[in-house]
Parts: structure tokens; C-alpha cells; sequence
């Protein structure tokens, strides 16, 4: 077939700018595609909403900019929904790069509520580097490893670290994380040796690497890329980015797959017909 | 729809910085290198202050600097309650044993010279040790036991038929996916098998993992394209 020959030395970029409009056309004009709640996302609404109302819940945010699109909406709708349930949040980043954009993302949701004070209803203890050593430590007491908050703050004169210890403070960790360290070894290193009942969102590449700690019971709720921040954000009753983003995500999808199915079309064409 | 330009300086840069690095998909050329460029030198200079502020300062300097002086080190008022010296182990206080990771440190950086560079093993040496330990004890608790346990379930529950299927396929994928991975003997006969059928649990596990991936990497260009379309652009 001559169409298939064409296709065969097609330039890629063609199927770059496809893809690009696929992509950009939902978002500047959406389709509405429906969206339903798993029960890994609802495991995490669920966790989340067991946890006694005024509780203090630990959550660490480890990413940083490229995992935006999936992260930030994760962060924003979790932080939303403990302080909608007058928890204070205690936030810590275990990414370098993390810091800054998670204090942006997360002052952004606290303007929403004006009488939770920083320091007093939230505080971000800022970065840490060391990793797995950083949980470790942070077992024999959250100040020892962080001493000042990411304001430059003593962390111990916060009114919201004086009921804080170590682990056993928290009766939830809440962990948004785009790789290592991340999820795993929270799980490993906290999870598994502390027993502090967790959940856990992560980026899309990284989600079928958790879903045995999911099904171990090891995690109680799982929030997959942006599909899962989506779910997440339907299951509170919120539009937010990630769901702004599934009609894209799904056309994309689409197209992915019909590249696949033309490609193995084309090169299992016979020899013959092939030269 | 309409347009409403953003008037921050930091959401333009941003902007014109994302098209810079979209124009490599069209071939390679400067703009996209001094995008490139830009990059690694801010993120070098980023985690330098990154570090120094966050990690060196509160965890290690201001530590020490208030054993040693008895003074806080951004106030310069005397301290009361805590006696000074590097050690008060009475009071609960070693913060002086800090002064040893804070050599280790500073060891890493004979590298730079020649002669002494093989003190730096030292550290390295500290820092796998460490590691390794820290990572053996957590691999065991949080995923060789803690996984073997969750594998040994029950494969019938009366009354739960959906339940008794989905043990039964985890049961089976589980075994002949580690049999594929059974190198000892040929794959013939029983383990040929159970190895082949172990293949088709493992495509299907690919097969997710490559799904998942696509939705990833979509999610970044979604990404790019919010903040074009609504950060910089302001399209409402």
C-alpha cells in the first residue's frame, strides 16, 4: 500500500506537532469525559478522613518542578482536606529542589482558610538532605533532624512542633512523592519499622512499583499520576488542574496506542511488500 | 475566551524559557542550548545556598557554634540554660559528637588535592557503611517480610468467589512469574510451562508500566501547556 510506505519514512516531528495539538485543543476547549473513583484513590479520602479531626498529620512532600503537573494538584487537594478538617500539618521535603514550590503551593491553599496561622496550624520544615538517614533520625525526634523550619524559624519554638515528638506524634503520614527517596522508603525505613499508618501519591511511571504495598495493606491509599489526582479531586468535589488535564491525557493515550497498532502494522508487513 | 498577558516578569521568563527547550523537537539549535545552559548553572548555584542554608547552618554550624561560644549565633546573646563545652551527655546533650561527621565532610573535599585525596575514602567509606545498613535493615522489614507475608493468603474464602479468583491468578502469576526466573535447569517439560505462562503475567505487567509511563510523560507536556495557557497567557 503506497499510504502505508509514506507513513513508514514519515518525519517524526509530524507526529510530535499531532500529538501537541492533541493535547492542547481539550485543555483550551474541554470535552468532559467522564472520570470515576477507584478504590486506591478512595483509600486515601478514606484514610484521610478516619484521622481524628484536630490531629496532627505528617506530610511529606518530596519532588520537585518536573513533577508538577502530577504533584502539585496531589499536594494542593490532600493539604486542603486536612486543614478542612482542622488537623495541623506538619509538611517536610526530602528533594532539593522542593522547597520553595512546595512553600508556594501550600501558602496558595492556606490563604483559602484565614484563620490557620503558620507556625500555629501548619509549618514547612523545609529541606533535608540524607534521605533514608533523614527518616531515621526523624524517629528519635522531628527537630533533631530539623531544627529550623524553611523560614529560618526554631522549629522547637513553633506552637505547632510542641505536641510533636517523633512518629508516634502522627496518626497519618501522607507522602506526595515523584521517586527515590520517596514512597519506598518511607515505607521501608517508617512504615515497616515505626508502623505509622500511611498514604502515598506518586507519579504515573513510578505507580506500579507501589501497588504490592497497596495490596500488603502497607499503604492504605494510592493516588497514580495524574489520573489519580483527578480521582482524588472528583472524590472532594473539586475541579483543579488535574482534572482540567484528563480530556488531554486520554486523547493522548488514545493516539499513543494508535501508533502502536499502525507501527506493528506496518513493520510485520511481508519482506516483499516492505521493499 | 480571552487573553489576559501575564504582567510577572518570573511567569515570562518561565514562558519563553518552555518554548526555548519545545524548540529542540524541531532540531537542536541555540536557543535551545542556552535554555540547556542556563539551567545547569542556576540549579548549581541553587543547591549550593540550597545546602549551605538548610543543611551546614542549622544542623551543623549553629549547633556547634552554640556549644563552643555559649551564644546564639544570630542574636549573639549568652545562653542560659545549657552549660558550655562540647559535651553535656547529663543533660542529654552530644551535640558536640557533631564536630566528627563535620570533619568527614570536610575530608570529601581532599579530593581536590592530589596528595591527601585518599583521605576522602574515609568518608566515602563512612557514608556506604551507613548506607548499606540502613537500606539492608529497611529492604528486610518493608519488602522481603513484610511482601512474603502478604503473598501467603488464603486462595478460597466461602461465599467470596470474586475473591477466590483473584487469589488463585496472584497464587498462580505470583510462582510462574519466579519460575521464568529459575536459571538452573532448562525450561522444559512442567517448568517450560510455568516459565512460558510466567512470561504472559510479566508482559502484563510491562504492558502496565508502560501505560503508566505514557501518562507520565503526557502529564509533563499537560503541564507546560497550563502554565503557557493560563500562567502566561491568561486564556479565560
Amino acid at each position: 500500500m503506497p499510504g502505508l510506505e509514506v507513513l513508514e519514512k514519515l518525519d517524526r516531528r509530524w507526529l510530535f506537532l499531532i500529538m501537541g495539538l492533541l493535547v492542547l485543543e481539550p485543555l483550551m476547549f474541554p470535552l468532559a469525559l467522564p472520570l470515576t473513583v477507584t478504590r486506591p484513590v478512595q483509600g486515601f479520602v478514606d484514610a484521610i478522613d478516619k484521622v481524628p479531626d484536630g490531629s496532627t498529620v505528617l506530610m511529606s512532600c518530596d519532588y520537585d518542578p518536573s513533577g508538577i503537573p502530577e504533584m502539585v494538584p496531589m499536594t494542593r487537594t490532600a493539604f486542603r482536606h486536612l486543614l478542612g478538617k482542622n488537623c495541623k500539618v506538619v509538611i517536610t521535603v526530602l528533594w532539593p529542589g522542593g522547597p520553595g514550590l512546595v512553600d508556594s503551593v501550600l501558602s496558595e491553599v492556606a490563604r483559602e482558610f484565614p484563620d490557620k496561622k503558620y507556625g500555629v496550624d501548619w509549618v514547612n520544615l523545609g529541606y533535608k538532605s540524607g534521605n533514608e538517614a533523614v527518616m531515621v533520625v526523624m524517629g528519635q525526634g522531628i527537630a533533631n533532624a530539623f531544627p529550623r523550619d524553611y523560614r529560618g524559624l526554631d522549629s522547637r519554638s513553633l506552637p505547632v512542633m510542641r505536641e510533636v515528638r517523633d512518629y508516634a506524634s502522627f496518626p497519618l503520614l501522607v507522602n506526595i512523592s515523584s521517586g527515590y527517596p520517596g514512597t519506598k522508603e518511607w515505607v521501608q525505613q517508617v512504615q515497616a519499622r515505626f508502623h505509622l499508618p500511611m498514604v502515598a501519591g506518586v507519579t504515573a511511571v513510578s505507580a506500579p512499583e507501589y501497588y504490592p504495598y497497596l495490596q500488603s495493606g502497607q499503604i492504605r491509599g494510592l493516588l497514580g499520576g495524574m489520573a489519580g489526582a483527578a480521582e482524588y479531586e472528583k472524590a472532594r468535589g473539586e475541579k483543579g488542574s488535574a482534572t482540567r488535564g484528563m480530556d488531554a491525557q486520554s486523547l493522548g493515550h488514545l493516539f499513543v496506542a494508535f501508533c502502536i497498532l499502525l507501527g506493528n502494522l506496518i513493520r510485520r508487513r511481508p519482506a516483499e511488500a516492505r521493499s | 475566551m480571552s487573553l489576559h498577558l501575564s504582567h510577572d516578569f518570573g511567569i515570562w521568563i518561565g514562558a519563553v524559557l518552555t518554548l526555548f527547550i519545545f524548540s529542540f523537537l524541531y532540531k537542536d539549535n541555540p536557543f535551545y542550548k542556552i535554555a540547556e545552559h542556563l539551567f545547569v548553572g542556576v540549579s548549581a548555584g541553587y543547591y549550593i545556598i540550597l545546602y549551605w542554608w538548610t543543611v551546614i547552618v542549622p544542623n551543623l554550624i549553629e549547633p556547634l557554634w552554640k556549644q563552643l561560644a555559649h551564644r546564639d549565633l544570630w542574636t549573639g546573646q549568652p545562653l542560659l540554660q545549657a552549660r558550655p563545652g562540647l559535651f553535656a551527655a547529663e543533660l542529654g546533650d552530644y551535640r558536640g559528637w557533631l564536630v566528627i561527621p563535620g570533619i568527614l565532610g570536610l575530608l570529601l573535599f581532599s579530593r581536590l588535592f592530589g596528595k591527601i585525596g585518599w583521605l576522602s575514602r574515609w568518608s566515602l567509606a563512612m557514608i556506604i557503611g551507613v548506607y548499606a545498613g540502613i537500606k539492608t535493615t529497611g529492604f528486610a522489614q518493608g519488602d522481603f517480610v513484610a511482601q512474603l507475608q502478604a503473598s501467603l493468603q488464603p486462595l478460597w474464602k466461602a461465599g467470596d468467589p470474586a475473591f477466590t479468583i483473584n487469589s488463585v491468578i496472584f497464587t498462580v502469576g505470583l510462582i510462574s512469574s519466579l519460575l521464568f526466573f529459575f536459571f538452573s535447569r532448562e525450561h522444559k517439560g512442567t517448568l517450560g510451562v510455568f516459565s512460558r505462562l510466567g512470561v504472559f503475567f510479566l508482559m502484563a505487567g510491562f504492558g502496565a508500566g508502560y501505560g503508566y509511563t505514557v501518562m507520565s510523560r503526557i502529564s509533563l507536556l499537560i503541564g507546560r501547556f497550563q502554565f503557557l495557557l493560563d500562567n502566561w497567557l491568561g486564556l479565560r
